[in-house]
């Protein structure tokens, strides 16, 4: 299992590498929200839970794409831009989805997954089919209204809801001493949920207590809330680096770099293992990356494609 | 065929539906005692998994139908009041309108947001009396708003069965008109307007309640010699513009008669699109809303709303305007 954990936290750390060289060359446009510090989190929540299971995800969603079992190569193709992407080169960083691995999107907006996870966990009761859904959010996350109404449905309906808190103390650069009053697993217990906090640093504790929280879930005992003590070990966005913050003291960043994840899980693992891991990831990135430069430009004319279900072609903007 | 109140006509759209179809449900605030009297024997029939009462979190339960959707179901949120539309405008725009597209088409989002009782109610003041579609039909939501208990009804039953999010306005000034329904399922399709009095001097556009107002002013300025055709769009998004082109192909004059503000509103919409595209012979105009919150007093209101007299006297510059050039 072990072995497993790091493959997956050890994919989502280089994936992010490689990510922000392809920001820097201007091969992904825009921003992208690195996941690194954080891997734990995400390879322990998934590693919980059945492929039918529902996750709604964040901003800085990769790593859960990743731990859910999304293909490297479309997602590289996504944030490229290209066909072959995911979301087709529709989404981009901030929205990529894969719905049929129950992966109900990346989410541009703060806590906005809460709801839609509370309507697939309603939706999967009403099918009998023991699935269960997922709702990543962070400590900003928290103070949004909208998760304080879904806490207080999925406690009262008794859903199928992990409300999972990535509390890596900053909402982007306010930190939690000067946006949260009061404890995060309080909030939660107030609503007779039951919440606990775990070192979101160490995978196999982030497992253990999800695994509990599914089979709470699944045995109709409803929704559990689990605050992961974690951290980022980068800025909140790539953009960050040139921006000279001081909301952070190096000292910090320090002091929780040494409690990197990766170095954590790896400690417990043969050494040939370790490399043998690490050879069979940079493989699989290396190839993900070449997949993605292959795949080719949306054409403009495919600007109104997707736009609705049923086919609908949207206006242009110019005179029919 | 019966002849039915506006708000049995939705109801009986929702409940052949959810006859039709187990995955559609609907969800709201008080819905299962139907305060606003369209879900009225929905919970006796199709049980409480099927009828949602949800705590006054109008941004929760709008997003728990996106996420229900996405999970296979078809949702129908009720809203009681058109500006806790203003509450979901993100859950409605911004996350359910634009899954389709941002997710490459993996995404289906088949919702329906009923308000049934839109617009001005006389004397519910500034928070309750919003006519808010232009919002939606800036976002590209698909909006709907019915004049009549004939078109709510298969118009409704278009909107449930549409795999995207649809806006359904069920106007408040409309609600105490009767209509014949046939008892017989049928759905109306989105984006098709529909013209209820054909004349040859002016095309008014009627939205909404409106359209029954429009009909009565062309019947006082018909005694004038004046001949006025009524179009009611019924969809605003997809708008039907063929047929609006083809009717001012023949009128060559258009006056919009609207119950949305006056700035950025769909009249506005309407004017610009028709001036661009469309054989116009003298200016058009358009009789809207003023950009005003709606005050309490009755005269206050009224005095900020489109009226008959207004309409008139829109219609009367137009045809004027026109035999001067």
């Amino acid at each position: 299992m072990i072995e497993d954990l790091y493959r997956t936290m050890r994919t989502i750390r280089r994936f992010e590498e490689r990510v922000v060289e392809l920001v820097n060359a201007n091969e992904i446009a825009g921003v992208t929200h690195e996941y690194v510090g954080q891997e734990a989190v995400a390879a322990g929540v998934c590693a919980a839970l059945r492929p039918d299971d529902v996750i709604t995800s964040t901003h800085r969603g990769h790593g859960h794409l990743i731990a859910k079992g999304a293909d490297v190569a479309r997602m590289t193709a996504e944030l490229l831009g290209r066909v072959d992407g995911l979301n087709h080169g529709r989404g981009g960083s901030m929205h990529i989805a894969d719905l049929g691995l129950g992966i109900y999107g990346a989410n541009g907006i703060v806590a906005a997954g809460a709801p839609i996870a509370a309507g697939a966990a309603w939706a999967a009761v009403q099918d009998g089919s023991g699935r269960l859904a997922v709702t990543f959010f962070g400590d900003g996350g928290a103070n949004q209204g909208v998760l304080h109404e879904t806490m207080n449905l999925a406690a009262l309906w008794s859903l199928p809801l992990v409300f999972v808190c990535e509390n890596n103390g900053y909402a982007v650069t306010l930190s939690q001493q000067r946006s949260t009053a009061g404890s995060l697993v309080e909030r939660a217990a107030a609503y007779g949920i039951t919440a606990e906090s775990v070192d979101g640093m160490d995978v196999e504790a982030v497992l253990d207590a999800t695994l509990r929280a599914a089979d709470r879930a699944r045995a109709g005992r409803g929704p559990t809330f689990l605050e992961c003590r974690t951290y980022r070990f980068v800025g909140h966005h790539t953009a960050e680096r040139t921006m000279k913050l001081g909301y952070r003291t190096d000292e910090e960043i320090a002091r929780w770099r040494r409690r990197d994840p990766l170095v954590l899980a790896a400690a417990k693992l043969d050494e040939g293992r370790q490399a043998a891991i690490d050879d069979e990831v940079e493989d699989v990135l290396e190839r993900a990356v070449e997949f993605a430069r292959m795949s080719p430009r949306p054409r403009p004319e495919d600007v109104f494609e997707f736009a609705y279900a049923s086919g609908l072609r949207p206006r242009d903007g110019v005179a029919a | 065929m019966s002849r039915v109140r506006y708000l049995q006509a939705l109801g009986k759209a929702l409940r052949d539906e959810m006859e039709r179809d187990p995955s559609v449900f609907v969800v709201g605030e008080d819905v299962r005692e139907s305060l606003r009297g369209v879900t009225k024997g929905l919970l006796d029939e199709f049980g409480e998994s099927r009828v949602l009462d949800m705590p006054i979190s109008e941004q929760m339960f709008t997003s728990f139908a996106t996420g229900a959707a996405l999970a296979g179901r078809r949702a129908v949120v009720e809203y009681q009041i058109p500006s806790l539309l203003y509450l979901a405008f993100e859950q409605i725009v911004n996350q359910a309108q634009k899954l389709r597209l941002m997710t490459g088409g993996q995404a289906k989002v088949p919702v329906v947001y009923l308000v049934p009782g839109s617009g001005a109610r006389l004397g519910l003041a500034g928070q309750h009396s919003d006519h808010p579609y232009s919002l939606f039909v800036h976002a590209g939501v698909k909006t709907v708003l019915p004049a009549f208990a004939s078109d709510a009804y298969g118009l409704l039953v278009s909107a449930v069965r549409d795999d995207d999010p649809v806006v359904f306005f069920a106007p408040a000034a409309a609600l105490p008109t009767r209509d014949e329904v046939p008892d017989e399922p049928y759905a109306i399709p989105l984006g098709r307007g529909r013209i209820h009095r054909e004349g040859t001097d002016a095309t008014v556009v009627a939205i909404g309640h409106l359209v029954h107002d429009a009909l009565v002013v062309a019947d006082e300025l018909a005694d004038e010699g004046v001949s006025i055709e009524v179009f009611d769009p019924r969809t605003l998004y997809p708008f039907d513009w063929e047929l609006l082109g083809a009717s001012l192909a023949r009128t060559g004059r258009l006056v919009v008669y609207d119950d949305a503000n006056r700035s950025c509103g769909l009249a506005a919409e309407i004017l610009a699109t028709a001036a661009e595209e469309m054989p116009l012979t003298s200016p058009p105009k358009r009789v809207t809303r003023a950009d005003v919150t709606i005050s309490f007093a009755v005269e206050l209101e009224l005095a900020a709303l489109p009226s008959r007299e207004r309409l008139r006297a829109a219609v009367r510059e137009v045809v004027r305007e026109a035999a001067h050039r």
